[in-house]
Parts: structure tokens; sequence; C-alpha cells
């Protein structure tokens, strides 16, 4: 591995890398707009120029590799004069509208203003060229051509990440535009990215646009639940409503990138219709109340009567903790069911026609396809379960059904109980996803009212029936008495699954 | 000095095939097939020419780079965009003379082992492409072009792309993009075409003027070439004078020569009542010559760079004591800032705003602090750029302010042109 001096500090780097990566991996920042990790070099901006010992000229840290022995400035006085004269290029024609701009608070362009340059103006405001201010680029995105500093991230992106030509340059010089193609709209499956590989506000989600200031915006960490890949996503919300999810890096996943469906499936979190108090009937009634009439209504009941239908929409830890509390009845009769819709979207990248987070959890904790012969009468139910799904194997007429449901939908009123959980942005445990991948969400919130975990409810249920076990007071508790009991899941260890995930073995 | 490139310009219908083979064309094929590619690529070494596009790199070592195992086809891009200000040489070639220039295609690429070869004409060059047509036709059927050339088993085409009115695709590598059918940006080098060029292919780019130079060179061999000229310039060149000059036109002249003389002798001298100024001695580009430095520089690569500028594509233009320099200057910038093609930051927004500057001085509506202002955007325009097109406007501004300062500092003082 080739070593170089980059600032004084020697860095040994793997043969091939750039010098903006080569730098980072020394803890030392190279300004840059136009290099994106992802995405192939342009070498536009101009802003990541570096002093190469032994080079006449300065040369771009982007399109540089690394030798052995070179020695490299990225902060000394003729690198940062030719950094602040290009920030002043960028900033002659910009409208600096922050205020208004949605980018404000996350903008390379202000930061780095703010951190290398800070220059007065010796551009006069009424020579700056005009350009379009709403420019309508396809479903999710709009354009504010003034703002655009023409890095081309968004072309390159469409072409090399979307394989699509939707986005190009047109006209020459300080009149260059940034536009649809003739005919063509920014509407492949992956558009919205270019929202956050955009360093400036030039590009907004149409989403998102004018609802929140970045600074009040609370961020977590999780994965998106809108299909069996699981995308890394933050969730970005603000007083318990979610404003916007937008792709977390993890190259084993989703790279850089989540698709625009997965950005829309924090909606329903936001939605009205969620439960928020524990159901019997009509009535909203005590959590306790509820609990004792399950109590009630389960004692001498034959085990083999009973049985529990997981969900693929639904944490490993709440589906294993179903599987524990039914084993404590001595029932072992597990299903589960999942999210079909009839025309599933699906490409050969990241959407997968699978559009549930965690079939592969919850196939891998136990549970079966549901089928067979119609014999039970207790149901314990993870999330919206169809009815006719659940007539396959009920004894006619005679079913009694627990079930655990963000919201209140008309189509699981057939439930006797309902129990009000949280979303995936309301819950804290871990997905599994197509590829085998364990990864942790988090709790952004909690659930609205009375909601509360699965596990809560079932750990609550269990201690009404004098049972010992299980009695879980926390995800990472539920999770390692997965890991003992699971063969797949032994070995896996929650801290360490950090924000990149674990394989399950085998 | 033996006409190496203008020898037929006196013969109208040498356009035509028999007119040209009459006056010896196509003669040098028979020698260059008996030589191995190697050999070709040597000789035009040692005679010493160097690139007419600009940038006055040597042909034959350009071509020595080349990689002969890369397993890729090889290209050729004739380049034919001259699109300069100041620079009218290639047309006349291309019009007068078109036989020479697909000999020196023919010879060029045997030299290379390419099979393809694309010429990239400039589109508003309608006549020279009718003209190219034609010759390029009786090529063909005449077996200099397509398939087993003269017999010898070498097979090459030659196609004619016309662009679209894009001076920046006179630069190579926006040339190849925009071959490629991309919108034309130049590329970042490395890597250098020679490796990567045209679909990804070895590619030597060349100018029609360089690639016109062959026939005589691998004709009359390398010595003669070199005869002329001096040392390190060896050969002819053709330069472009236009101006308040008697003869404005295009000429051949041998490397080395004075340029007082050629002003002066060849081109007939000033007009009457015009006092020479300065000269812009390569092409809009390059640096300007005040009249003292006229009376000293000599038509070469190494004179001009002594006296800090270059003769870039020999485009000569003439400017009299009556010409404003401020106007000549808003002029230049108004054409860098337009045909610029706007992906670095410094050259998108510099060459604009150079432009807004010398609009407004050249109104009256300039300030004492412009000139500064000037001088500082040429140097941070200067070399931070993907190609050179932002130093072609700094370099002007540079040295048009520094040795003719009291004539910008007088327009802004007076609000107006003193030439009026
Ligand atoms: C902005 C720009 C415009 C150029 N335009 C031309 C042109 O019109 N014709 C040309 O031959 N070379 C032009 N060049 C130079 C070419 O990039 C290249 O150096 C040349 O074609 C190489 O040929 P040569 O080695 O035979 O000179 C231009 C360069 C730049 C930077
Ligand atoms: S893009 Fe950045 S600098 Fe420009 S207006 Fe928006 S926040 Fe301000
Ligand atoms: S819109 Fe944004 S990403 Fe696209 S070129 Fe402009 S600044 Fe770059
Ligand atoms: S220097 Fe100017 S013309 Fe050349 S690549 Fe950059 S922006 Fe384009
Ligand atoms: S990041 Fe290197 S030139 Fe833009």
């Amino acid at each position: 591995m080739p070593k170089v001096t980059i600032d004084e500090k020697v860095v040994d780097v793997p043969e091939g890398t750039n010098l903006i990566e080569a730098a980072r991996l020394g803890g030392i920042e190279v300004p840059h707009y136009c290099y994106h990790p992802k995405l192939s070099v342009a070498g536009n901006c101009r802003m990541c120029l570096v002093e190469i010992e032994k080079q006449p000229k300065l040369q771009i840290a982007c399109n540089t590799k690394v030798a052995e022995g070179m020695v490299v400035k990225t902060q000394n006085p003729r690198v940062e004069k030719a950094r602040r004269s290009v920030l002043e290029f960028i900033l002659i024609n910009h409208p600096i509208d922050c205020p208004i701009c949605d980018q404000a608070g996350e903008c390379k362009l202000q930061e780095y203003y703010m951190k290398h340059d800070l220059a007065v103006s010796r551009f006069p405001i009424e020579e700056k060229v005009h350009k379009d201010k709403a420019v309508d680029l396809g479903p999710w995105v709009m354009l504010d051509m003034e703002r655009c500093i023409l890095c081309t991230r968004c072309v390159r992106f469409c072409q090399e990440v979307a394989e699509v030509n939707e986005l190009c340059v047109s006209e020459r010089g300080d009149h260059s535009t940034l536009t649809t193609f003739p005919g063509a709209k920014l509407e492949n499956p992956y558009s919205a990215n270019v929202v956050e590989i955009c360093p400036v506000g030039a590009l907004t989600n149409k989403d998102f646009r004018f609802k929140c200031r970045v600074w009040f915006l609370k961020r977590t960490e999780s994965v998106c639940p809108g299909c069996s890949m699981g995308c890394n996503i933050n969730i970005d919300q603000n007083e318990g409503e979610i404003h916007r999810l937008t792709p977390r890096v993890n190259e084993e996943v989703n790279e850089h990138w989540m698709c625009d469906e997965g950005r829309l499936t924090y909606k329903p979190v936001n939605q009205k219709n969620r439960l928020r108090f524990a159901k019997m009937g009509e009535k909203d009634l005590h959590p306790d109340e509820v609990l004792r009439a399950v109590r009630e209504m389960m004692t001498g009941v034959d085990p083999n009567l009973v049985c529990g239908i997981g969900s693929a929409q639904f944490t490993n830890e709440d589906n294993y903790a179903l599987a524990s509390f039914l084993k404590e009845l001595g029932s072992s009769h597990l299903f589960y069911h999942r999210f079909e819709p009839a025309h599933p979207s699906v490409d050969d990248y990241l959407i997968k026609a699978d559009k549930n987070p965690n079939t592969k959890g919850v196939s891998t904790l136990g549970f079966k396809e549901i089928g067979g012969d119609r014999r039970f009468k207790f149901f314990f139910v993870l999330g919206a379960l169809p009815e006719e799904a659940l007539n396959r194997i009920a004894l006619e007429q005679q079913k009694k059904v627990i079930l655990f449901n963000p919201w209140d939908e008309e189509t699981v009123h057939y439930a006797d109980t309902l129990l009000p959980v949280g979303t995936f942005a309301e819950t804290e445990g871990t997905f599994t996803n197509c590829q085998g991948r364990v990864q942790r969400i988090r709790a952004a919130f909690p659930p609205p009212g009375e909601g509360r975990p699965v596990w809560q409810w079932l750990t609550h249920l269990t201690r009404l029936f004098e049972k010992p076990a299980p009695n879980y007071t926390t995800a990472p508790a539920l999770f390692l008495s997965m890991a003992n009991q699971i063969a797949a899941f032994r070995g896996l260890d929650y801290e360490k699954i950090g924000n990149q995930g674990m394989l399950l073995k085998g | 000095m033996d006409r190496v490139l203008t020898a037929n310009f006196d013969h109208p219908d040498v356009d035509k095939l028999p007119v040209y083979e009459g006056r010896g064309g196509y003669r040098s094929l028979k020698k260059v097939f008996s030589l191995k590619p190697e050999q070709v690529i040597e000789e035009v070494k040692s005679s010493g020419l160097r690139g007419r596009g600009g940038a006055g790199f040597g042909t034959g070592m350009k071509w020595g780079f080349v990689p002969q195992n890369s397993g890729k086809p090889i290209y050729l891009c004739v380049n034919a965009d001259e699109g300069e200000p100041g620079t009218f040489k290639d047309r006349e070639l291309l019009l007068r003379d078109p036989h020479r220039l697909i000999e020196g295609v023919i010879i060029a690429s045997y030299a290379i082992r390419c099979h393809t070869a694309y010429l990239y004409l400039r589109g508003e060059f309608f006549e020279p492409y009718q003209k190219l047509e034609a010759a390029i036709r009786e090529a063909y059927t005449k077996g200099y072009l397509g398939k087993n050339i003269l017999g010898t088993g070498y097979d090459l085409d030659l196609h004619i792309h016309r662009g679209a009115g894009g001076y920046i695709c006179g630069e190579e590598t926006a040339l190849i993009e925009s071959l490629e059918g991309k919108r034309g940006y130049p590329r970042l080098k490395p890597p250098f075409p020679a490796v990567q060029g045209l679909f990804g292919c070895p590619t030597v780019v060349n100018n029609v003027e360089t690639l016109s130079a062959l026939p005589y060179i691998l004709e009359k061999g390398a010595a003669s070439y070199k005869k002329m000229g001096t040392e390190k310039s060896p050969g002819t060149k053709l330069f472009s004078i236009s101006g308040p000059v008697q003869k404005p036109g295009v000429y051949e002249i041998e490397l080395g020569y004075p340029l007082r003389k050629f002003i002066h002798e060849d081109a007939g001298g000033m007009l009457p009542g015009k006092i020479l100024k300065a000269v812009i001695p390569g092409g809009s580009s390059v640096p300007i010559l005040d009249a003292s430095e006229v009376e000293q520089v000599n038509l070469d690569y190494e004179s001009m760079n002594q006296f800090g500028t270059f003769l870039g594509s020999g485009g000569v233009i003439v400017i009299d004591e009556d010409f404003c320099l401020v106007k000549a200057l808003k002029v230049l910038a108004k054409f860098y800032a337009h045909e610029s093609c706007g992906q670095c930051s410094p050259c998108r927004e510099g060459t604009g705003w150079v432009h807004k500057i010398m609009t407004r001085m050249e109104a009256g509506k300039g300030t004492p602090a412009d000139l500064d202002l000037l001088l500082n955007l040429a140097d941070n325009m200067t070399g931070q750029t993907i190609c050179v097109l932002a130093d072609s406007i700094a370099m002007p501004t540079r040295s048009y302010i520094k040795k003719f300062r009291q004539e910008f500092e007088d327009h802004v003082a007076l609000q107006k042109c003193s030439k009026m």
C-alpha cells in the first residue's frame, strides 16, 4: 500500500485511492462539490485543488491517485487562495436565497463559504445571470436553476446508477442549464436520490420542500420497511411528525441510495387512523382491563386450538416474542403472513418484489406459510391479516382473535381484541433482509396513545398467566434470548449489528 | 524555401484527383507502404514536425505514444474545426488542396496502424465540406482509400463528421466526445487520447496543417524538411494575417522568419495612414506583442516564447493605433464567454465576469479598480481548469492590461474611447 504524506500526516492507503479519499482516511477533509464516491470523476468544480510536491500546477484531488512517497498539501496559503477563488467564481451568479432555500443548514455552499471564504462580494448583484427558479423535473424533484452549481452529480447519477438518460446540461458558459432531455422527465425509480447528492439547494424533494427547516429535524437511523432489500435510511422527524426518509450509506445493501417508493413508507406513520387505545369490540379499554379479559378468555383452553400468526412486516423481536408466548401456552402452531400487492414493482438492483422487510427473519424463526386444516380457535395475530386468510385455518364460526396493529382499519374489525403497537418508526428491533442481513431499526419516537411494542404486551400477558418467562424488558434483551435459542441467530450481538447489520449464520 | 503546403495553391483545379496526381500527388504513398509503420514514425520524428493546431507538440513523438498492443482499434481524428479568431489557414488547405490532406491522413494512419479515420469539420465550412466529400469519393474510386489500398493489403476508411458550431469542439478531447455523439465537454487528462481516446481506444488527433505537411516529408525526406526553418522549429508554417495590412491572407513562411519582415514585406505593410500598435501573433488566445517586440521577434516557437507569447495556430492579428484595445479585449471576452463549455467553475463564471467588466468599461463605466480586478481574475483563471480555454482569455487580459495599461486607464478616466 502506497504511503503518502498529507499535511505532514503519513497515511497508508490502498493502491488506486484518490487524494480526497486518502485525506479522508487521514482525517482531513478536502472540500469538494462534484466528486462523489459512487460516481465517475467529473473534475469540474475545481474546489478540491491541492498542491503536490514536484508538480508545478495545483492538481484536483478527486482525479489524482495516490503514489508512493507523494507529498500533498491541502491547506497551505496557495491552496487556500485557489479554493477561495473557486468559491468566489461559484458564488458570483448564485442567488443566495438561503432564507427561503430548503438546503440551508445542510448546504455545502454555505458550509465552505463559512469555513474557507467569508469574503465580501466583488460582483454587482444586478449583473447576476438569472435562470429559472421552479422547474418541475418529474414526480419527485423541483429544480431551482439559479442555485445549481453545475457539478453534474445528478446527471451522472441518472446515467451511471439509475442507468437512464433523463438529465443533461444544455447551453454553454454561464448560461449552462441543467434540464431533462427533450420529451423526458426525471422519473426513474430512484430519481429522488439526486436531491441528496445535490450539494446545494438546486434540487429539492417535492415531498419535503418548505415543510421544515433542517435544523429542527431529529435524525434516527433505521431501515426502510418498503421491501425485503431493507435499504438503510434515516428518519428525519420533528416532534413526532416524520418529514422525510433519506438513504443512509451501507455499501453491502443499498450503497448510498434508496428507491422513490421507499421514501413514501413513512406516510402511514403520520396517518390519522392510528390505533391509540386497546379495543374490544367498539370500546376503548384500559390496557390492564384488556389483558385481564384475554387472560380470562384463555383460561383452560386446549393449547392445540391456539395459534400465532406472525408477520413479515414486524421485527424479529416481535415475532420471536409471539413464538415464545405461544410456547408458554403450550402451543407450537406458528404461521406468518405478508403484504402481497397484486403488481409489485421490481428490478435487478434494489427494488425487490417481496414488499416485506422481514420475510427472511420470520421464516428463520420457524413460522410457516398459512395453510392446512381448519382447526384453530384462538389467534394471536401481528398486523392486518386479511380475514379470509384467517378463515382458511379457523374452526368455522368459532374464532377468537387478538390482533396487534398500528392502525385502526376497517379490515381488522373482525378481531375481538385490538392492541395498539408501533410502526417501524416507533419500534426498536431488527429486520432480516433478503440477503440474510440482520439490521437494526430504532424508535424515532414512541407510538401514539397507549401503543407499545408487541413484546411488551406479551410480556405483560405472560405475567398474568403467572408464567416465569418470557419476561422481556428491552429489545436487546429479547435479541439476546433469540441469539441463544435460534441457531441461525447464534453468535449475533445486538451491539455489534450496529448501523451496518450482520449476516445470519449459514 | 520549398513550398511544402501551398505548392498547389496556384492551381485551381488541383482539388480534382487527376490534376493532383499530375502534380506529383499521392506519390509519397509508394515509399510509405515500402516502409514499416515504425519507420514512418521515425521519419516524421526526425523531420522535427510539430503540431500546427496550436500546442506545437512533436508529431512523431505523439504517434509514438500510441500503444500497439492494446488489442483495441486505433483511430486518427483530423482536427478541421478551425475556430480560433484570427486563424483561417486550415480552411485554405481544405478548399484548395484537399487531396494533400487525404494523402497526409493515409500516411499518418498507416504509421499508427489506424484503419478508421474521422475528419471533424467545422460546421460552418460548407464549401470545404463539398470539396472534401468529392475528393474522398475520388480517392476511394482510385483505391487510395478503402480496402487493400494500392494492393498493399492495408485498409483505411475516412469519414467526415461535421461539427455543430462549438469552438470548444476543436479541443481534442471535446472533439472526441462530440464524435461519440456527446456534448462537447473536454475530458480530464490523464488519460490522454493516445491511450484512451475515441470510444475508449488509442487515438491520435492531428491538425489539418500538420497532416498536410506529411506528403512532402515522406516524399522528399525528413532531411529536406529539416533544412528549412530553425533547429527547434524546422520546416514551414502557414500564417494567416489579418488587420490593417495591405495584403491580408494566408502565407507559407519558413519558421524563424522575422515577424516584422512578414508584416512589412510579405503582407505588404500597413494600410496607408495606419501605424502598427500591436500584434497578436498566434491566434486570439495568445499574449499580445507591442510594436517594439514586433520588431524583434521571429516566427518560430522559441522566439515567441522568449517574448512571453506563443506561435499558436499562426493567426497573426495586426492592430493599429486607431483601434481601441479595450474594445478588442471586450470582443475577445465575449467570444470566450460564449464558447466556454461551462464545465469548470473558474472558466464558466470567470469568462462571463470578464466579459461583463469589459462591456461596462467599453461603455465608459469602468472604474480604476476594475483593472486590478481583471488582473486578479486572470490569475485566478489560469492553470485551474480542465482545458486551456480559461487561460485563453486570461492570457490576453493580463498582457493587454500590462502592456497597454495607459490606454485602459485613459478609457476609464475619460469614460469613453479616446480613439473616436
Ligand atoms: C479551446 C481549444 C480549441 C482548439 N481548437 C482547435 C482547432 O480548431 N483546430 C486544431 O487543430 N486544434 C485546436 N486545438 C488544439 C487541439 O486540442 C489539439 O492540440 C490539436 O488538434 C492537436 O493537433 P496537432 O498536434 O497536429 O497540432 C484547440 C485547443 C483548445 C484548448
Ligand atoms: S443553495 Fe445553499 S447557498 Fe444557495 S441559497 Fe440554498 S442554502 Fe443558500
Ligand atoms: S442540480 Fe445539484 S447536483 Fe445537479 S448539477 Fe446542479 S448542483 Fe449539481
Ligand atoms: S476550461 Fe472552460 S472550456 Fe475548458 S473544459 Fe473548463 S469550462 Fe470547458
Ligand atoms: S471535487 Fe475535484 S474538481 Fe470537483
